[in-house]
């Protein structure tokens, strides 16, 4: 993990940026990068501390920035509007030619600078602000530097919102970082989470639990998608206690019927599960609780039918070659079975930590409608918890809402979304920044109570007036609660 | 129970928070032989509050019900006393996150004021980071200390009462981010960056004013802070209702004997929804905004140490 000022190593997961731009690479070394219209290799970063910001040489190479002063506008010449200066396209002097032989030549990025201000006709004509602004501009377009640093939820975040919002169902950082606080996630809980974010708001989580507690997070289809989160570079040791358990299992776990004989299809695994469903179950089971060469041996017997049908045509005209190639099935067969006890046992244990029905939380976050999900996930959680479900929409909120008031075993419920803007500070040029996000999704937050299996907590008005003085009374008009 | 950590059950000395219905709340201090007043009657702790589970329904005396909720960092600062203004959650929130925080954080913070973000702090950090708060007032800072000491979390915090502007925080070189709340930050930025560790700290000003944030800026870049960057977060709330709108009479087309304007045998109005014809309503859910909202809290400004 590397505690504070870590340095780069090679395998790491780090996050180039420059300005507002981010994007998440591999370490490794003599892979070539592209970022931001540079090519560079970052065999050269490694060692040095994350936060280090770099130049790429002409040789696509980085080394570290020196600290220079910055090119100062001492009282230079500058004008007070801009009613005589003509946009013709003609006041920079400078060729592309020429720029791109200064850059040939291996000149840095400040130099250019320096050359395009003092080939331009209109740059003393400009404001103090319109000189500065275009130093900045520039800069940004010929100073070829990069920063790289550490990932974390905040860098991370920003980066999946700005790049890639579709993978994460267009949930803004800011939204993210209200679920990670009002679900109290903090180390030793045991959380729930779902999500289809690509394992960025799994990462979150775990970022915010820092190894301690554990979670179970749930998935649709094969298996949980995690991408995101490798690149938090978390030690080992925090996804020990990180566990995972199918949706399409869910049901059956909360009617009491839940079995591991059927494991959602794993591209891997398929040869083995077609078997299974083929009849062989009971012989599988049997050899799964010894660990000895025995159920190889039976196991042999259940080679893939299409294997075995090759090792038959090839026949008695090669018995030591037939004899070579079932050990080799035996061993791959014997591998997978492996693997298949470790995902029963893991799976297993996943659902003995829900059937506890005592977690800490709850966190969705996915593309799926959320009022299923809401009211099947909340069975596993403790009374007294916060939840927090993220949308997209605001709509299946509603819905969601009014569902969990029917159900009862929930206060506190709230239906919101932040408001993010960003500004410019500048000595006389303070202002919000041009562009906001128009919007940055929808939670749905509240707290579990004991479910008191009769009556709902609001709704049902005739359990109401039994039990409480009439000022308590939701009145049936305006049904808010 | 502890504000780091969940328990099950109420116990003698807990802070529990009693919930009433609709934002309806407030904190009590769990004790044998005490008894708490509500609008719906009494509760006894030692027959009511002691040994029940968290979350459990307790009838008061006069026959109607509250919830006992485990205390959070987020339901305390609802429920807090005030002894200066505080942060919220939705504030709290984008600073934990901007600042990095998580279990093994050091942080430093001025000024405590009545300790809301503190508490939000203390649980992100904990169990093996530490908060270094700083409050100017010596009465605020008791009884934060104190506050601390009843919420279990003492091992986790130090107050320090002093100026941090005059003499900072009391630590140097170890604090992964550091957070500052008062009238003058860019006087305490000097002191902030010889607090913040060698490389990569966080620093975060709250300030209500833009003027203070143009000066707190200016002194984060003479400080030689990085990607100085300013924003503001605001809550939007909803609340979930069920609207009916009324359909109005648009009288009747001449040679039409239908009752209403609104006519289903006309094809023109079939994929007309939830319309009832009866009524003369159609219904639908609408999350509807309050009327007044909070429209500012105040600017946050974040930088890196480089």
């Amino acid at each position: 993990e590397g505690g504070p000022s870590a340095r780069i190593r090679e395998g790491d997961c780090a996050v180039l940026k420059r300005d507002e731009v981010f994007k998440a690479v591999s370490v490794l070394r003599r892979r070539k990068i592209i970022f931001e219209k540079q090519w560079f290799y970052l065999d050269n970063a490694i060692g040095h501390i994350y936060g280090t910001t770099f130049e790429v040489t002409s040789g696509g190479n980085l080394q570290p920035k020196q600290e220079v002063e910055e090119t100062t506008t001492e009282t230079k010449e500058a004008g007070t509007d801009n009613r005589n200066i003509v946009d013709d396209g003609k006041s920079q002097k400078l060729t592309h030619d020429d720029i791109k032989a200064l850059k040939d030549k291996g000149i840095k990025g400040q130099e250019i600078v320096q050359q395009l201000i003092e080939n331009s006709t209109t740059f003393r004509d400009k404001t103090e602000f319109a000189q500065d602004k275009y130093i900045k501009k520039k800069k940004k377009k010929y100073e070829a530097v990069v920063t790289i640093v550490k990932p974390s939820t905040r860098i991370l975040s920003t980066m999946y919102y700005a790049r890639e919002p579709g993978k994460i169902n267009h949930l803004r950082y800011d939204t993210l970082a209200q679920m990670l606080t009002l679900g109290n996630i903090h180390a030793g809980n045991k959380m729930i989470v779902m999500e289809t974010c690509a394992g960025l708001v799994l990462g979150a989580v775990m970022e915010r639990m820092g190894g301690y507690g554990s979670i179970i997070q749930m998935y649709p289809g094969g298996g949980p998608v995690r991408a995101a989160t490798s690149c938090f570079g978390f030690p080992k040791p925090f996804f020990d206690n990180l566990h995972e358990f199918p949706l399409s299992k869910v049901q059956s776990l909360l009617s009491g019927t839940f079995t591991t004989e059927t494991l959602p299809a794993d591209p891997e695994e398929n040869a083995l599960v077609e078997e299974e469903s083929n009849g062989l179950t009971e012989e599988k089971q049997t050899s799964l609780q010894e660990t000895e060469e025995e159920p190889a041996a039976e196991a042999a017997m259940e080679i893939n039918p299409t294997e075995e049908q090759d090792t038959m045509d090839i026949n008695a005209e090669d018995v030591e070659f037939k004899e070579n190639k079932e050990k080799e099935n035996k061993e791959n067969v014997r591998e997978k079975q492996i693997k298949q006890w470790e995902r029963r046992k893991k799976l297993l244990e996943a659902a003995a930590l829900l059937r506890e029905k005592n977690a800490d939380g709850l966190i969705v976050a996915s593309k799926f409608h959320p009022t299923p999900l809401l009211l099947s996930l909340l069975e596993f959680v403790a009374p007294s918890r916060p939840f927090v479900v993220y949308c997209q929409y605001k709509e299946p909120l509603l819905e969601c809402y009014t569902k969990l008031r029917e159900r009862g075993g929930v206060i506190n419920l709230k239906l919101s979304e932040t408001w993010l803007r960003n500004y410019q500070v500048l000595p006389d040029r303070s202002h919000p920044k041009l562009t906001m996000s128009g919007g940055g999704g929808y939670l749905l937050s509240g707290i579990t109570v004991v479910l008191d299996k009769g009556k709902s907590d609001c709704s049902n008005s005739e359990a109401l007036k039994m039990e409480e003085p009439s000022s308590k009374r939701c009145r049936l008009q305006d049904l808010p609660c | 129970m502890s504000f780091v950590e969940y328990g099950d059950t109420i116990k003698d000395g807990d802070t529990a928070i009693v919930f009433l219905g609709h934002e309806s709340m407030f904190p009590v201090k769990v004790q044998h032989g005490t008894v708490t007043q509500t609008k719906y009657g009494v509760i006894r702790h030692s027959t009511d509050l002691i040994g029940k589970k968290y979350g459990s329904k307790v009838t008061c005396s006069k026959g109607g019900w509250v919830f006992i909720l485990h205390p959070t960092p987020e339901l305390w600062t609802m429920n807090l006393p005030h002894r200066t203004q505080i942060l919220y959650s939705t504030d709290i929130s984008i600073i934990t996150m901007m600042l990095e925080l998580k279990p093994g954080s050091i942080v430093c913070e001025s000024g405590t004021g009545s300790g809301s973000l503190s508490h939000a702090l203390i649980r992100t950090v904990a169990p093996t980071g530490h908060l270094y708060t700083v409050e100017f007032h010596q009465q605020r800072a008791e009884k934060a200390r104190e506050e601390f000491r009843e919420h279990g979390v003492e091992h986790l915090v130090t107050v320090t009462n002093q100026d941090v502007c005059k003499n900072g925080f009391g630590v140097s070189n170890i604090a992964d981010a550091v957070f500052l709340d008062i009238p003058s930050p860019w006087e305490a930025i000097g002191h902030a960056k010889s607090a913040l560790r060698a490389e990569g700290g966080r620093i975060c000003s709250f300030s209500p004013c833009i003027e203070q944030v143009q000066r707190t800026c200016l002194a984060m870049e003479e400080y030689g802070f990085t990607e100085i960057n300013t924003l503001e977060i605001l809550l939007r709330v909803y609340n979930v209702r069920t609207i009916s709108l009324q359909i109005p009479d648009l009288g009747k087309a001449a040679e039409d004997n239908s009752s209403t304007g609104f006519d289903s045998s006309n094809p023109s109005h079939q994929g007309s929804p939830c319309a009832n014809l009866q009524q003369g309503t159609v219904q639908f859910k609408s999350g509807v905004p309050l009327r007044e909202v909070v429209g500012h809290t105040g600017y946050l400004t974040f930088a890196t140490k480089s």
